[in-house]
């Protein structure tokens, strides 16, 4: 199968034409808006990332912005730096240069404070506006298209309806070539065999042993006992008689096949196929990583309701249960709950999520991007 | 007509319930060609997994085509499985 996309110098695919205004750091993040509400067409993404960044969670932030800013459905990027930030825009721009990446670079410091910077930026981000329109949408195979899967708001019926259908939809697009990502290492636990007899290889085995472990050091830095209260008493009385159950329908959101990689938080895989990251389990930050790692489209199941979207890509929203649904419906896309209400099955609700993330990549907007929801946020640890 | 529980796999030997279940009900679940249908042995919550055959102890309960745990005792079609009669395999520092 295909799809009408976009082609990039950089290689990448894309399903939206986004001109993008990024700032480099929390500091600019409010002059990065002004511009971008003043040009329409652009897309800005504000973030509390940039500064005070060392080691390894700098390498993670950049490698972030870098994935973000070259992201195929970006057809153009306007930096908006403040100017003494640890993150300066050339470790950004250096990484756009390889791979073709057109960009422009304003600075509140070096521009004349917040008006100079919002006059030049908004000049140079209407000139690529105008550029970005002249870009023809061309066929792609859906072999290189990726799926980001996530949960959040989870209730009793992720695990039975809509995470389950998601990954038949996964399983889909992998059988047709494409890559499909899943994340929120910290509810792998229990799954740890189940995953690594999946394993494409022992290398890939053993990266996901060792995610596993680190997601369960780092709780037990923090003092929480993770394993033995679970699956916890209001779990138990759910229905939930053990951590593997729990986790299972979390991690069934990535379909069944062969996982073939594990990367870091917004690393951009090297295989297709099924890929799990090793990244936080919180909803926004991991939508950026997953983004940011390539995917240019997210499934979001949700049992508690989430209006969440992305300024890179649509998200797209799959209710566990029909009150969900019928409580939230203009946030929601397809409606797991079908299954519990006998209207759907979970192959039926499988190809509903597959046939709606085609649609999205051939320009259909998914609710949260009709909605205007533009939600980015990146993760990092202070305390280094 | 309103599923009275779901098979998530062709390989599991439970089901989970999407309604409140008494004994004596027949359920049927059905996936990939496959459909089971079983007399309820014992009031099922919903949310909760009942057994599609007998599972033997230290046989593993399968959800989701994968081991969730162990039979603590032998489980007859019908009857509920939880934590009463399985037990995690993950997470015993204890075992």
């Amino acid at each position: 199968m295909e799809f009408q996309g976009y082609r990039r110098k950089s290689g990448k695919v894309g399903i939206r034409n986004h001109v993008l205004v990024f700032p480099t750091v929390v500091c600019s993040a409010e002059v990065a808006r002004m511009i971008s509400e003043k040009v329409p067409g652009t897309v800005y993404a504000i973030h509390g990332g940039g500064c005070g960044h060392i080691g390894e969670e700098k390498a993670k932030v950049i490698r972030t912005m870098v994935g973000i800013c070259g992201h195929g459905n970006v057809a153009s990027v306007l930096l908006v730096a403040n100017g003494c930030e640890v993150v300066q825009p050339e470790l950004i721009t250096a990484e756009l240069d390889k791979i073709g990446q057109p960009y422009d670079v304003v600075s509140v410091q070096e521009d004349g404070g917040t008006p100079g910077c919002i006059e030049k930026g908004t000049k140079i981000a209407a000139k690529m506006v105008e550029e970005a329109a002249k870009i023809k949408k061309e066929s792609i195979p859906l072999s290189e298209l990726m799926l980001g899967c996530e949960c959040g708001g989870s209730d009793a019926f992720s695990g039975l309806t809509a995470n389950p259908s998601l990954g038949i939809a996964a399983d889909k697009l992998i059988a047709e070539g494409g890559t499909a990502i899943f994340s929120e290492t910290t509810e792998m636990l229990g799954c740890e065999e189940v995953l690594a007899n999946r394993a494409l290889n022992d290398k890939v085995a053993k990266d996901i042993y060792d995610a596993i472990d680190k997601a369960e050091a780092r709780a037990m830095r923090g003092g929480v006992d993770i394993r033995g209260a679970q699956p916890s008493p209001g779990n138990q009385k759910g229905g939930l008689s053990s951590i593997e159950e729990k986790s299972l329908g979390c991690i069934r959101k990535g379909g069944n096949t062969t996982i073939t990689q594990v990367v870091k938080y917004g690393e951009t895989p090297v295989q297709k196929g099924c890929i799990i990251m090793d990244a936080t389990a919180a909803d926004v930050m991991n939508d950026t990583a997953l983004l940011a790692a390539g995917c240019h489209v997210i499934v979001f199941t949700t049992g508690r309701g989430t209006p969440v979207g992305s300024p890179i890509g649509p998200v797209i929203k799959v209710s566990t249960n029909s009150v969900l649904y019928g409580k939230m419906k203009p946030n929601m896309d397809v409606n797991a709950g079908s299954i519990v209400d006998g209207e759907g099955t979970l192959a039926s609700v499988g190809q509903e999520i597959f046939d709606k993330v085609v649609a999205c990549a051939n320009g259909e907007q998914s609710k949260a991007e009709a909605l205007g929801h533009h939600e980015f946020d990146i993760h990092f640890d202070m305390d280094v | 007509m309103k599923p009275k529980a779901i098979l998530i796999d062709t390989k599991d030997n439970v089901a989970t319930a999407f309604q409140d279940l008494s004994v004596g009900d027949k359920v049927t679940v059905s996936l990939e060609g496959t459909e089971i249908t079983t007399t309820i042995a014992q009031d099922i919550p919903f949310g909760h997994k009942f057994a599609l055959s007998d599972i033997a102890i230290h046989e593993p309960v399968m959800k989701y085509g994968a081991s969730i745990g162990l039979a603590t005792e032998q489980i007859m079609t019908g009857r509920h499985v939880h934590v009463h009669n399985m037990e995690s395999q993950k997470g015993r520092g204890d075992k």
